[in-house]
């Protein structure tokens, strides 16, 4: 495409029918984000809402969002979440402006329409008008029926102490969503044990949402990019590890188990900066203690496409939301749990190994950073591509690492589904 | 609360953090802080909402070193210059302890960023909230919480607040 001396293509089609060079454009342009936002996000696609721990007693609700509409998530007297759009139902304000509380109904104050936590209308001011010298002035017409204006309701589904929602209420259930292999890896960690919460991580990345998901599904860079994981052994090209996804290949789990030290060996030496005499001045940084539910993996992190990824990385472990705003930019909101029966030695643990991840992580605030300057990238010349052909074309589970096979997978079917 | 002479050794060791932090010397960053001394710096919403949970929470000198390493030699990042604009500290209190006198004090931060070929930018605002001791080479931290208001990071924070 350089050949011909477009720079900036108009409506360019992706050449071939592989998935293992992406096209700059895939991840700068208005139009295709907007059908993202259409079939990935606002439709066929459960997106993650948050923890039920978030909202435990009636009348708790967090907002957060599916794709770029805000939502709230509330929980009823009789247990329920509900998850409705935060956009009212008179004249489309977005009304709920808190990140969370406690509330026994949902009000717009712009003129007091009101709302029960399941969204229904329950209030309408003057709606039969205001009587005023023996007349009636104004009010709603007479065949207004308040049970056709509700706040819009999404689809909910609960696993294990997780919820998500979809505006798509034919959508398939979760677990098919998911599909069998995803779920176990999703099971492992939300098995039905109560969670705690630990607290919320924010950060703005500058670059497409896209690329957030590449980069847990790639292997490849760890061992690379964060030096700090190699430096102190906690990632080596020859850890045993296995990559698998769903049968539309959208989804993924990057499945891995710590090596047992010893020896650097040749295989190790050539890809990542593993040096055996690196210590940490404080241990507590890497005081990793097995917990039976791991089984044999020590890290599995979990690409739920498109909205959220799931990370197990030893003793920490969180969600980390993706909520796109525009082609060229999305919110990563990461929420730290741990597990209500954790002893408080194993709640500090959590915390420190927190130390690692996030924005400032010793290795996930280089994430942000390349994701940044690829977007720069990609917006200098929209007419190239990358190229994602390490370990092959072929989109297939893997039992390495040295593969860039689960990229090639979502691309193949982010093809399908947007029709590109 | 505080006489004239230690307040002023408060208002230095403010001053001399702000001047440590913004000049790439990490190496002496963790020097203001006692042995067992921690650092914290924590979104305002897990604060306020009584949650544990920080951005970075450095339980020891030690740590503190471990992230100086990092800082200077793992963690790959966009160059930038920072620079704190910190606000007179008020003393909350003075107490004695088994440590000898303990004060606490705060103070409100804002930090700006400038990357290289880039416009200025606020990068974080917050406040102190400082647990500090008397040693026989001056004022060190037994504890330094930054509370920040800015709790969207914008993409990825790598020096110290
Ligand atoms: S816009 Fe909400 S009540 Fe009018
Ligand atoms: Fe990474």
């Amino acid at each position: 495409m350089d050949a011909t001396g477009t720079i900036f293509p108009v409506d360019p089609h992706w050449p071939g029918t592989g998935s293992s060079r992406i096209p700059f454009w895939a991840y700068t342009r208005d139009d295709l984000y907007k059908r993202e936002l259409e079939r990935l996000f606002y439709a066929n696609h459960w997106c993650y809402i948050g923890l039920e721990v978030e909202v435990p007693e009636p009348g708790d609700f967090k907002r957060t969002v599916v794709g770029e509409r805000s939502v709230i998530m509330t929980r009823t007297a009789d247990g329920e979440i509900h998850v409705v759009e935060n956009v009212c139902a008179h004249r489309g304000m977005r009304f709920c402006r808190e990140k969370r509380g406690n509330s026994k109904d949902l009000l717009c104050p712009y003129h007091q329409w009101n709302y029960d936590l399941k969204g229904n209308l329950t209030g309408v001011p003057f709606r039969r008008g205001v009587k005023q010298g023996g007349k009636v002035n104004g009010g709603m017409p007479a065949d207004f029926k308040p049970e056709d204006h509700g706040l819009t309701k999404l689809k909910v589904a609960r696993r294990g102490g997780v919820v998500f929602a979809s505006f798509d209420h034919s959508i398939e259930p979760f677990e098919a969503f998911l599909g069998p292999t995803i779920l176990a890896y999703f099971d492992r960690v939300f098995d039905g044990r109560k969670l705690e919460l630990l607290g919320y991580r924010r950060q703005r990345i500058p670059g497409n949402w896209k690329l957030m998901q590449e980069n847990i599904k790639d292997p490849y860079h760890p061992g690379l990019l964060h030096t700090w994981f190699s430096t102190f052994g906690l990632w080596r090209a020859d850890n045993q590890s296995e990559l698998k996804m769903d049968a539309h290949l959208r989804h993924a789990a990057m499945i891995s188990t710590r090596g047992q030290g010893g020896k650097v060996t040749e295989v190790t030496s050539g890809i990542d900066s593993f040096k055996e005499a690196m210590k940490v001045n404080d241990p507590r940084l890497l005081d990793i203690v097995h917990e039976p539910w791991w089984g044999k993996p020590t890290a599995v992190m979990t690409t739920i496409f498109p909205s959220v990824i799931i990370q197990q990385q030893v003793n920490s472990v969180s969600t980390r939301h993706i909520q796109p705003n525009g082609h060229g930019s999305f919110d990563f909101v990461w929420t730290h749990f741990g597990f209500a029966d954790d002893d408080p030695e194993m709640k500090q643990r959590r915390l420190i190994q927190a130390n690692l991840f996030g924005p400032a992580g010793f290795v996930s605030a280089d994430d942000g950073e390349v994701i940044e300057w690829s977007q720069e990238g990609f917006e200098q010349k929209p007419s190239h591509r990358t190229l994602v052909e390490m370990g092959g074309t072929d989109t297939t589970d893997s039992d390495h690492m040295v593969t860039e096979t689960l990229i090639r997978g979502m691309y193949a079917y982010w093809r399908k589904v947007m029709g590109e | 609360m505080l006489d004239f002479q230690s307040y002023s050794e408060l208002l230095d060791l403010y001053s001399s953090y702000a001047g440590v932090v913004d000049s790439s010397d990490w190496e002496k960053w963790p020097e203001f802080f006692l042995d067992d001394g921690t650092y914290r710096l924590q979104p305002r919403e897990n604060f306020d909402a009584g949650l544990p949970l920080c951005l970075l929470a450095l339980e020891s000198k030690a740590m503190i070193r471990d992230r100086v390493f990092g800082v200077k030699e793992t963690m790959y990042h966009d160059p930038y210059y920072q620079r704190h604009v910190v606000g007179t500290p008020r003393v909350l209190s003075v107490k004695t302890t088994d440590r000898g006198e303990e004060i606490e004090a705060e103070a409100n931060y804002i930090v700006f960023r400038t990357k290289r070929e880039g416009v200025t930018e606020v990068f974080n605002a917050g406040r102190y909230r400082d647990a500090i001791v008397r040693t026989t080479e001056g004022l060190k931290f037994r504890s330094r919480l930054c509370v920040y208001d800015s709790e969207m990071i914008p993409n990825s924070l790598i020096y110290p607040i």
